[in-house]
């Protein structure tokens, strides 16, 4: 009894109701962090005492990073729960993971490739860090590849879900990259236990768009979702049903 | 077993089988793995005189000594446990500095001495403002009560927080 919002959750024309109706609650904020965040991060924060100015693409590079990782982990879960429980609904959401994974994958690397220029003196080394983070986004485009690939919709949900569980094993890997061996680039700030490498003034803007950066992911998520679950159901009645409501 | 408990097997398969796979060849080039090797290392024999190979530490507080009129610079790179003296012909990176980290990639000549091509600097997880920076230094300069001054201050801050370290 108590799994029935589950099973309700697994149904796409309830499905596609919620999403549509939870989209503005995380569009919205999302705006609003990202925009306060940017303010407090480009105008109001002060400079670094050795990096200057240059420091300031962390407020890009950083957020971008994380949900680079935690899309991979959120795909990963949904692929292994619809491969598991046979459910439409997280093939879809899986699906609709990986080309935003990657969007983020690419902004840290470029954005981190910028910024190593002028601080480290390179745009790009093979770094363990470095290299793993452009592994993750190979497993992304291999996943986006493969499902391309099979036209049967139930083969490639099978098929690319065993891809995208085996690549989750790089995400602790990217994760203790840093700790693990010794690597160029530096520990983490912020994503750590214990008390962060920075002062309130710098860590509030970053804090900001982290949380603003994960619910514009969450919101562009439910978008591209309903679209999948709409492609994939496209000959039920309750989707005409809905296209003659809208 | 239930077809729901087969698929689930199968996933659980699957993640603990790539796991230790993974763990197993990351261990296997774990030499090559790693960016660097430190002075410690270098000193243990772990690399054959003419390899090419990246060496990473600390910069020896007032070590660094430039010549006039060339962009010839040396400085002694330090693990805390053992340093190594590195020659450099090019111009240093922005972030470089005595007493923070940085990579270099050459190789040792007859000498011991390492010849480096590339130098990098590394950077620390610290990130503070300018005034807060200035004042920290102050603070330690007064701490030192003038014996050893502001630049020995400034290196003990530095020695605190080996940014090779990094507490997760």
């Amino acid at each position: 009894m108590a799994w029935i919002w589950f099973h309700k959750l697994g149904s796409p024309p309830h499905f596609y109701r919620l999403a549509g109706r939870m989209t503005p609650w995380f569009a919205w904020p999302a705006l609003l962090l990202c925009l306060g965040g940017l303010y407090g991060g480009l105008v109001s924060a002060p400079a670094d005492y050795q990096q200057g100015e240059g420091f300031r693409i962390i407020y890009v590079h950083a957020p971008a990073a994380w949900l680079s990782v935690m899309i991979y982990s959120a795909m990963a879960v949904y692929a292994a729960v619809g491969r598991i429980w046979r459910i439409n609904v997280c093939h879809a959401l899986a699906a609709s993971c990986a080309g935003i994974g990657a969007s983020f994958t690419l902004v840290a690397l470029v954005t981190g490739s910028l910024w190593g220029r002028p601080m480290w003196g390179t745009y790009w080394e093979w770094d363990p860090r470095l290299t793993s983070e452009l592994v993750l986004l190979f497993l992304y485009l291999g996943y986006m590849g493969l499902r391309s690939a099979i036209d049967d919709t139930a083969r490639a949900d099978r098929a690319s879900a065993v891809l995208a569980i085996v690549g989750a094993v790089n995400v602790p890997i990217i994760h203790y990259s840093v700790t693990w061996w010794n690597s160029l680039h530096q520990a983490p700030s912020v994503m750590k236990f214990g008390k962060s490498s920075m002062p309130a003034s710098m860590l509030i803007p970053l804090l900001m768009m982290l949380l603003g950066f994960t619910l514009f992911f969450v919101a562009i998520m439910l978008v591209r979702a309903r679209g999948e679950v709409l492609r994939r159901e496209r000959g039920a009645q309750w989707v005409a049903e809905a296209a003659v409501e809208a | 077993m239930t077809p729901r408990q087969r698929r689930m097997t199968l996933v659980a398969v699957i993640v603990v089988g790539v796991s230790i796979a993974s763990a197993l060849a990351l261990r296997a080039f774990r030499d090559n793995v790693m960016f660097y090797f430190d002075p410690t290392k270098v000193a243990a024999g772990e690399v054959k005189r003419g390899q090419r190979f990246r060496l990473g530490g600390m910069v020896v507080q007032g070590s660094l000594t430039r010549t006039p009129g060339t962009l010839n610079v040396s400085f002694a790179v330090t693990d805390f446990k053992n340093s190594v003296p590195v020659k450099y012909d090019q111009v240093l990176p922005d972030l470089f500095r005595e007493g923070a980290g940085m990579v270099a990639y050459g190789r040792l000549d007859a000498s011991g001495t390492f010849v480096a091509d590339e130098v990098l600097a590394k950077h620390d997880e610290k990130y503070m403002p300018p005034e807060l920076a200035r004042s920290l230094k102050a603070g330690q300069a007064a701490a030192a009560g003038g014996a050893g001054g502001a630049p020995a201050a400034a290196g003990a801050a530095a020695a605190a927080t080996p940014s090779t370290g990094g507490t997760q």
